[in-house]
């Protein structure tokens, strides 16, 4: 984790969910590159974040991706939330003597169903083996962890409306990693509604 | 003629194609199936029935210890009609690719998923070398958030498709023609366990008693239902009725 930095925070609000990373690559404290997303798309209605090692960032994303576009095909619909969360889950303990040294965090509002026609939005996070934790409020990952659970929990409320809650996720970002030499550089909010997603990339303090 | 007995050439090895373009030893294994006791299915509108004649070769047998429904997982049954040992191993098989797929993704595969894994498993036995083709057909039956109840059959080709009801075994035919008569798109289950019942008892040999009947059954369950407690499981929605329960639909 310490190897490369960089940090993730997910929050719920009313039926929308937001997940962030910052941008920075580093090599230890030498900074190396200011564009390195960690934060990516499954579908339209569902992102996860994997701070830790870069390599194992690439390696596992690639793998997922494998994954869940073979579920696309043979189950025929998207993946919802929280089976991808146990899709990661058992992605990483394959490797339980030989782990990827990330912490994915996941956030995602799952499709409406007959049974369930107003879902509720969900996000949950994992260790580096796979062991899944469903906060109903925010998860926070990567080097600046325990930084951004402080600010989160200083900031966070329930039901924020998708602009408020896209204000209290970049504030709990930006001033956590402000506190964290590993990580910054800018960070990138991605704001999920039932009907679309906001992306917008944020200047930060750039030292 | 060409080998030992007359089943000219092409009777023995499993994988080469007679002139006609047929697999003899398929066939032969279709013929197992329809010479096995007949089972049925019927989708309804809130649910599956599925139906099979339990016909013991002797009276001194203890029936109890039949059985020709299975539950595979929480949410999916299997009837078969053919070669009761082959059923067994599928039964396993399926159960374990039930679990398989429990511990990736949280969750009992959808029908659809586990009939295609299924039919994998019978299909490989018609291509692979030193085994035979399995000597049943099954019937599936499962409920699942994607899909809702689904009826599927499967042949020892592999092949599989999706029914609105379907018998297969000895008076597939017979059974057949009678559902085409009965089916209708807003029966409810009640009424689905009735005309198999009505089905079974065309053919059937015998008395029918609770002993000589199994029944499975698939329910829709409500969103209530379904909601998730913590420590809790939720409900199954495929069940085997009890021999009390289905003393009752034979009174009825």
């Amino acid at each position: 984790m310490e190897l490369n930095g960089g940090s993730v925070v997910a929050m719920i609000g009313k039926d929308c969910v937001a997940i962030a990373s910052d941008l920075r690559l580093g090599n230890q404290s030498v900074g190396v590159a200011s564009n390195f997303e960690k934060v990516f798309p499954v579908n339209d209605k569902l992102y996860y974040g994997i701070p830790g090692l870069a390599s194992d960032v690439y390696t596992l994303r690639e793998h997922l991706r494998f994954r869940v576009n073979m579920y696309r095909m043979k189950e025929e619909r998207e993946i919802t939330p929280k089976t991808f969360t146990h899709l990661v889950s058992s992605t990483l303990y394959e490797k339980r003597f030989g782990p990827f040294f990330v912490e994915p965090v996941v956030a995602g509002i799952p499709s409406p169903t007959p049974l369930d026609p107003h879902p509720r939005p969900f996000i949950s996070t994992m260790d580096t083996i796979g062991c899944i934790t469903t906060p109903k409020d925010f998860a926070v990952a990567g080097t600046a962890a325990d930084k951004l659970y402080g600010v989160a929990e200083g900031l966070w409320e329930p039901d924020l409306e998708p602009e408020d809650l896209f204000e209290t996720i970049s504030q709990t970002l930006l001033n956590a990693v402000d506190r964290d030499a590993l990580s910054g550089w800018g960070v990138v909010v991605h704001l999920i509604t039932a009907d679309k997603v906001v992306t917008r990339t944020l200047r930060a303090r750039m030292d | 003629m060409s080998g030992p007995g007359s089943g000219g050439a092409y009777s023995f090895s499993l994988t080469t194609f007679s002139p006609s373009g047929k697999l003899v030893q398929i066939e032969h294994a279709l013929a197992a199936v329809a010479g096995g006791t007949t089972s049925l299915g019927i989708k309804a509108t809130n649910g599956i029935v599925l139906a099979t004649e339990k016909k013991a070769p002797s009276l001194l047998l203890d029936t109890t210890a039949l059985e020709k429904v299975a539950p595979i997982c929480p949410n999916i049954g299997f009837v078969y009609s053919g070669m009761g040992p082959d059923f067994r191993i599928l039964v396993a098989k399926a159960r374990k690719i039930a679990q398989a797929y429990w511990k990736v993704y949280g969750e009992y595969p959808p029908t659809k998923v586990l009939v295609q894994e299924v039919a994998g498993v019978v299909q490989k036995a018609t291509q692979s070398g030193g085994v035979r083709p399995y000597g049943i057909s099954l019937l599936i039956a499962g409920w699942d958030s994607h899909r809702g109840q689904s009826l599927w059959q499967i042949d020892p080709s592999g092949s599989y498709w999706a029914w609105k009801a379907s018998a297969i075994g000895k008076n597939m035919v017979n059974g057949k023609t009678f559902l085409e008569k009965r089916y209708n798109d807003d029966l409810s289950l009640e009424d689905a366990i009735h005309t198999a019942l009505l089905t079974l008892k065309e053919g059937f040999e015998g008395q029918m008693t609770e002993q000589t009947i199994e029944l499975g059954v698939v329910t829709v369950p409500t969103a209530e239902q379904m909601q998730e407690k913590p420590g809790e499981r939720l409900p199954p929605t495929f069940r085997k009725l009890t021999e009390s329960e289905v003393r009752d639909y034979l009174s009825l």
